[in-house]
Formats: structure tokens, C-alpha cells, sequence
């Protein structure tokens, strides 16, 4: 039983983390633009890290 | 002509989506110039310019990037951020409050229309709520598992000993109490208005279990009793909040459609001052009397008289009619028409406010406040339920006082008698009727039919008699070429030239069916009449029979083309019905249904489409007042009428009958006033609509039958002092997830 000084306060613990971070998520308007953000990540502004030219 | 150009120049969306809507539009409004986007630019803290514009013509992540990159590549630009869900740019800028016009004329160098967006039309509250809800859903669904992972631990827990179980009590007591207070708050307040206004709702049998046992639950562990009901209330709580966010949610997105509309008016106009120059003023500040420049292809920004110019007007947003009117001094204008040839000038004669466009604004207003009349069916079961499942607890409770005995006797009829309340939260029949819902509208989303607000399904499974409008509803709203086959290719060819120059539907249709390719020099378009031009030395006339020297053929819609002096060519040209219009007409039919048209448009075409897709019962030359009139006329003969359109003339019957669907092509107003919106050009979603929303009504039925028979059993077990927590959380849980999976029974076929 002993086990459960440590194992109640870290389940409830890690669950409060889970929390504290989807309250972050909307606070910071993350489901503001699904569509948007779905298709975003699809054209991403990265160019190779070598130019071209150089090699 | 350099419009037309334009067009061809312009990069339409990447993957192929733009519609001919998005054409229209393209050439039908000019950029806005500066004096109209200033008054929205705003000035952030540090000096940093900011607009938002609603963006149209946008289909897809293609064209998002698209905007985003190119309007990020002028010159000072900060930010330029799409929303794709909402639609609307923010772009934010170093310098002058005129960037804002380079910007705007960007986007529409790229094939984007753009209208500031007044931030005062953000439904900011509601949104709130929304996220609100949110967030007590999560901070719910929180409690709910850790009381429950400490509560699954004290009924299982055979070895645990008194101490240990208080301890256990007391965090869950820890974790229930702060998280009820914060997640309950949306159905205390609404209780608390209710009561306060002597009604009651759903709300209020909800807050008081969720308080009562919570308050029960405190007692229960301040004395070490064996049983709390910290559990329950949070299970209770978490699957409510869900329903009533899903059910927000829907409503925040039906107002956003609504504002799109504020944006669609026509926002800019030139006014000639009295010294003769002319100004680009927004559409606001016109006084009547005041004297404006309409040139061609501009909206019309106010109703007004025509005082000098001969033009043909696109009347189908006001009318419904398919093809342009000749317009001459004298004849009133409305906001929202085309002018499509020549320039006019013409005089206000009401300002903004009292505008056609806002009567309509008006009416479907009114027709929305009438439908809220409707008591949601789960309000109307509170009004039973509230009153029969109160008086039981207070028999309980008198009961177990009278026959009962011992010292305890207070306690064990108290304890009974919020047992009975507990158990008998609504808990199956607040989620009955949502979660049929959210599975039915889910499923129809996926088949490209948008359901706008939950009573709607339960109104369209209802529905006997279907109205639909023709232009843009039955038919696709643009004319089409219909006699291709009896064209040679270079006669086709000759009749494009001149017609790529003009915004005439005919000419459009010419255009269209030729294909891209150059326009003649030099075309003189008359109003009312066609175009003339001369290639390689001949004059060749395009419009009227009397324009070009031909003799009417038939009835329809005909233009004719005559090189020189060459026999005439004559043109066809039909309004084409929906690919799915006749079949889902027969379906319809075949379901018992009574069909019948009311357009706007002329006799002999109404005639023509009601004869070729089958409908008996028709009227044509109809004004939005007459449509509204023939609907209160089939309600007076007791028909639940469904009504389908599409125009601004439409919106008043859409909002006023029983159950109101618009293809997705519809004017904004029309959109925002109908219940399901019917995307793609198909209209065999309605077809599927009906069957779902019928399935659905089953589906609810049967769902408060199974609530029903829960509560015949739960309901004597706890009058006579059966009901453990474990009990209340089996049954309460079990009853909830019954009523969902035969919600979610909907999606699979």
C-alpha cells in the first residue's frame, strides 16, 4: 500500500501535465485554423541546407 | 479589352478548384482603392499596420500558400497570415495606411477577391464560449478518470481499511469539488436564468444532481461512510459538456457564414461631386440624391434611379432571372445588381441602411426568431420531466420519513431521496437527442451536405411538401451553348473573338464553349443589342436577331452571328439543369412527396424546365414577397414545406419555411437562412439528407425509449434504498453508453 503514496500524486501528477498543456494549446489558438494548419505543414518554406550552387 | 485579359492572366487556384463563380467575380468587381480599405487598416502599438480581408476564390492549401507567399514578397510586409477554416487574411505592414491597396491589388492580380474585414462583426463571444466549453470538457474529463481510477480502487479494494479509503475520499473529494465548480459553470448559469425567469430547462435538473451529489459526497466523507458519488458527477458532467460543445461549435460556424454576407456588400462607389470629378467613397457615406458613376461590370453599391446611359443589368440576385435586362433612365436600380455593358450614372434613392439587400438582412432575421420557436426537444421533455422526477424524490423522501424508524431515519430518507435524483438525471436523454445529432450531421458531411442547427433534421424528417426554386437551384444558373453540334468550328471561333470582350451571360456561354483564345480589337458592344467589330475588313455583328438582321426562331434564349453579309448564324443557348435534377425529382416523388417551382424567372422558360424534369404544380415571374406568400399558403393547408434556393430573392422563403436547403454555390444571405447547405454541384443530397434525417429521428426515438426503460428500472431501486454509488455509476454509465452506440449506429450504413 505504500506504493500508493508515490503512484497517486504521480498518476494525478502526469494527468495535471496533460492538462496544463491542452489548455496551453488553445490558449495559444491552435484550434483556430484546422484546415489551415493541416495543409500548412505540407509546404513548408525550408530550402536545402547546402545551396546548390556551392557543391 | 484589358479586363479580359486579366482573367486569362490571372493564376487560378493550383489544384483546379476555382469555380464559375469565382470567374464571375473576377470580372464583375474591380479591385477596392484605397478610401475604402483605410478606414480598416489599424495601427498596432509599435507603429505596425494591420488589415484583415475576407478572402474569396480560395479553395485549397495551394492557394493559401500561395497568397500568404506572394503577399509576404511585396515590399514592408511583416506578416500575412491566411486562416483557411475562416477565410480571412491578416496582413501586417511597416508604412503608409495606402500599402493596404498594393495589397489588395495583388490579390486580385492572383485571381483572389478581397474585401476588408470590419472587426467588429467577430462574434467574440461566442467564441469565448466555445473555447470556454472547451476547456471544461478537458478540465471534466480530467476528474472524471482520476475519481474514477480512485474510486474503482475503494468498491474493489477488499482489504483496504476505513483510513484508507478516507484518504482515498477525500483526494477525490480534492479533485471533484474545484473541477465541478469550474466545468458545471455552463449549466449553472444557464439554471440559475432559467429559474430566475421562472422557467425551467434541462439545465436545471442537471446542476442540481451534479450539486447534490457532490454535496452528498462531501457529507458522506466529512462522516467516513462507505459510499461518495464524486464519480457520477463528473461522468455526468464530461459526457453533457460534450454535446454542448459539439452543439456550440455548430452554431459559432452558421455565424461566421452570416458575416461573410456583411463583407459581400457592395462597399465602394463613385460619386460625381457638383463641380463634376468624380471620388471612390465607401458605399456608407451615399446620401440619396447624391449622383454616382456606375461603369461596367461594377456592382451596384445603393439603389438608385438611372438618370443618363443605356446598359444591360445582371438582375438574378434580386430577381432570379437568368439573362440580363436592358436598363434605361429612369429605371430603378437595386444594390447587389451587375451593371454589365456600358457606364450608367445614376442617382441614390436609399442610403445603405434601408437598401434592398438589408430589407432582405431583415427578413431573414425575423423568419430565424420565428424558427427558435421550436422548443428543442430536450427543453420540452425538462418540462415534463423536471416536475414528475422532483415530486418523486420528495415522495422518497416523505416516505422513507414515515416508514421508516431508528435514529437514522433523516439521514436514510435524505440519502434515498438524492438517490433518486442522481439516478434520474437526464443523463441518457441529454445525450439521447445530441449524439444523434453530431453522428447524423457527421455523416452527412462526409456525403458534402452541411447540417447548420440540430433542430434541423428533426424539421427535414418531418417534411412534406418540397418547394425549389429554378435559377441556380434546379439548373446550374449559367447559360450554355446548347447548339454546338450545328456550329462549324471557325464560325465558333469568330463568335468568340468578339464575345471574350464582353460580360454578357450569352457571350460568357460563347466564350466558354470556344475555349481561351484572343479577343478582336476595336468592339463596340451596344446595350440591349450585341457586339460588332471588324476583322480582316468584314463587319461582323454578334447579339439580337433584329441587331444582326435575322429572324426569331424559336422561343429560348438565341443570339446570332453574321459575318458581312453572309447568311446568319443563329446560337442556342439553355440554363442546363443539374445532371441529378430529374432523378432526384423522381425520387422525391416516389417518396410521396408534393414538388413544386416558384421562380422568379420568365413563363415560358419556367414552363420549359418544369415540363423536362417533371414537376406538375409551377409558377413563374413570382417576387420574394409572392414566394413567401405561397408558402404561407401551404402552411395554412397544413403542409410542412422544405424549401430549396438559392438567390438573395430566395432567403426570406428559406427562412420562413418549415425546413429551408441551399446548394453551395447560393448567395451568402441565402446560405446563412437556410438549414442544410448541398455542396458540389449535385442535387442528390438532398435525397440522402431526407433518408438520414429520418433514420435519425428513429435513431431518437429509440434512444429516449431506452432512457425510459433505464429509469423504469434505475428509478424504484433507488425509491427503495437499493441504489450504492457502484450501482449509480454502472447504471448511469451504461444507460450513456447504450444511447451512443445506437446514435453511432447511424454512421455505418
Amino acid at each position: 500500500m505504500e506504493a500508493l503514496l508515490y503512484l497517486i500524486p504521480l498518476a494525478i501528477g502526469l494527468g495535471a501535465v496533460g492538462l496544463t498543456a491542452f489548455f496551453w494549446t488553445i490558449r495559444s489558438g491552435q484550434y483556430e485554423d484546422p484546415k489551415g494548419d493541416a495543409s500548412r505543414i505540407l509546404h513548408s518554406e525550408d530550402k536545402p541546407i547546402v545551396d546548390e550552387d556551392d557543391l | 479589352m484589358a479586363e479580359t485579359i486579366s482573367i486569362k492572366d490571372a493564376k487560378f487556384c493550383p489544384s483546379g478548384q476555382t469555380t464559375a463563380q469565382d470567374l464571375a467575380r473576377m470580372s464583375s468587381e474591380p479591385a477596392l482603392g484605397a478610401d475604402a480599405l483605410t478606414p480598416y487598416v489599424q495601427t498596432k502599438t509599435g507603429g505596425e499596420k494591420s488589415i484583415d480581408l475576407m478572402i474569396s476564390g480560395a479553395h485549397c492549401s495551394g492557394c493559401m500558400a500561395k497568397i500568404e507567399r506572394e503577399t509576404t514578397a511585396l515590399p514592408g510586409i511583416l506578416l500575412a497570415r491566411m486562416n483557411l477554416s475562416t477565410m480571412r487574411l491578416n496582413v501586417q505592414w511597416r508604412g503608409d495606411d495606402g500599402e493596404a491597396e498594393t495589397i489588395v491589388a495583388k490579390l486580385e492580380q492572383l485571381g483572389y477577391g478581397a474585401k476588408p474585414f470590419n472587426m467588429e462583426l467577430e462574434p467574440l463571444a461566442q467564441k469565448k464560449r466555445v473555447s470556454f466549453l472547451l476547456k471544461a470538457m478537458a478540465v471534466a474529463g480530467f476528474a472524471m478518470v482520476n475519481v474514477m481510477m480512485l474510486s474503482v480502487g475503494v468498491w474493489d479494494g477488499g482489504e483496504m481499511i476505513a483510513s484508507e479509503r478516507k484518504i482515498m475520499h477525500w483526494i477525490s473529494a480534492a479533485i471533484a469539488i474545484p473541477a465541478a465548480a469550474y466545468a458545471g459553470q455552463p449549466f449553472f448559469r444557464s439554471a440559475f436564468a432559467a429559474l430566475k425567469n421562472k422557467h425551467t430547462n434541462m439545465d436545471v435538473p442537471i446542476s442540481l444532481a451534479v450539486i447534490l451529489a457532490i454535496s452528498l459526497s462531501i457529507y458522506e466523507t466529512i462522516h467516513n461512510n462507505q459510499h461518495v458519488y464524486f464519480d457520477a458527477a463528473m461522468m455526468l458532467l464530461f459526457l453533457l459538456l460534450i454535446g454542448r460543445y459539439l452543439d456550440n461549435r455548430l452554431r459559432l460556424k452558421t455565424g461566421e457564414a452570416a458575416q461573410r454576407l456583411a463583407a459581400m456588400q457592395a462597399s465602394t462607389a463613385s460619386l460625381i461631386s457638383s463641380d463634376g470629378t468624380i471620388m471612390s467613397v465607401p458605399a456608407a457615406m451615399i446620401k440619396p440624391d447624391d449622383h454616382l458613376m456606375i461603369a461596367a461590370g461594377q456592382r451596384i453599391p445603393v439603389d438608385g434611379e438611372i438618370i443618363k446611359g443605356h446598359s444591360d443589368i445582371d438582375t438574378s440576385i434580386a430577381t432570379g432571372e437568368t439573362l440580363p435586362l436592358a436598363a434605361a433612365p429612369g429605371d430603378k436600380l437595386y444594390s447587389g445588381m451587375i451593371n454589365l455593358s456600358a457606364p450608367l450614372t445614376m442617382k441614390a434613392l436609399a442610403v445603405s441602411g434601408d437598401s434592398v439587400l438589408s430589407e432582405i438582412s431583415k427578413l431573414v432575421e425575423v423568419g430565424e426568431q420565428k424558427k427558435s420557436k421550436f422548443v428543442r426537444i430536450a427543453d420540452r421533455a425538462a418540462q415534463l420531466y423536471v416536475p414528475v422526477v422532483h415530486s418523486l424524490a420528495a415522495m422518497t423522501f416523505i416516505g422513507w420519513l414515515l416508514l421508516g424508524s431508528g435514529d437514522e431515519v433523516l439521514r436514510t430518507a435524505s440519502l434515498n431521496a438524492i438517490a433518486v435524483l442522481i439516478i434520474t438525471c437526464p443523463c441518457a436523454l441529454g445525450l439521447a437527442v445530441p449524439a444523434v445529432q453530431v453522428v447524423a450531421s457527421g455523416r452527412l458531411f462526409r456525403k458534402g451536405v452541411l447540417i447548420k442547427s440540430g433542430d434541423a433534421l428533426e424539421r427535414l424528417a418531418k417534411a412534406d411538401y418540397i418547394v425549389f426554386d429554378k435559377t441556380g437551384t434546379l439548373t446550374l444558373g449559367s447559360l450554355q451553348l446548347s447548339n454546338m453540334d450545328e456550329i462549324a468550328a471557325n464560325t465558333l471561333e469568330t463568335a468568340a473573338m468578339l464575345a471574350r470582350a464582353s460580360r454578357h451571360p450569352v457571350a460568357r456561354a460563347v466564350a466558354a464553349a470556344a475555349g481561351p483564345g484572343p479577343a478582336a480589337e476595336n468592339i463596340l458592344e451596344i446595350a440591349g443589342q450585341g457586339v460588332e467589330a471588324v476583322i480582316g475588313g468584314k463587319t461582323i455583328k454578334f447579339g439580337s436577331a433584329s441587331f444582326v438582321g435575322a429572324h426569331n426562331k424559336a422561343s429560348g434564349t438565341e443570339s446570332w452571328l453574321r459575318i458581312g453579309k453572309a447568311k446568319p448564324v443563329c446560337f442556342m443557348f439553355k440554363d442546363t439543369p443539374r445532371l441529378d435534377a430529374r432523378t432526384t425529382i423522381e425520387d422525391l416523388k416516389k417518396r410521396g412527396l408534393g414538388v413544386e417551382l416558384l421562380t422568379g424567372d420568365k413563363k415560358e422558360i419556367a414552363s420549359e424546365t418544369a415540363a423536362g424534369l417533371g414537376i406538375d404544380i409551377w409558377q413563374a415571374e413570382i417576387s420574394p414577397q409572392g414566394k413567401l406568400a405561397r408558402l404561407d399558403e401551404l402552411k395554412a393547408q397544413g403542409h410542412l414545406t422544405l424549401m430549396i434556393g438559392d438567390g438573395i430573392n430566395d432567403a426570406p422563403a428559406l427562412a420562413s419555411a418549415y425546413a429551408s436547403a441551399s446548394p453551395s454555390g447560393a448567395a451568402d444571405v441565402s446560405r446563412a437562412a437556410a438549414d442544410i447547405i448541398l455542396q458540389g454541384n449535385k442535387l442528390s443530397g438532398l435525397i440522402t439528407a431526407l433518408s438520414i434525417s429520418k433514420a435519425a429521428g428513429r435513431r431518437v426515438f429509440e434512444n429516449l425509449s431506452l432512457a425510459v426503460i433505464y429509469n423504469m428500472i434505475a428509478v424504484p431501486l433507488a425509491v427503495f434504498g437499493f441504489v450504492t454509488p457502484l450501482i449509480a455509476a454502472l447504471a448511469m454509465s451504461g444507460s450513456s453508453m447504450l444511447v451512443t452506440l445506437n446514435a453511432l449506429r447511424l454512421s455505418r450504413r
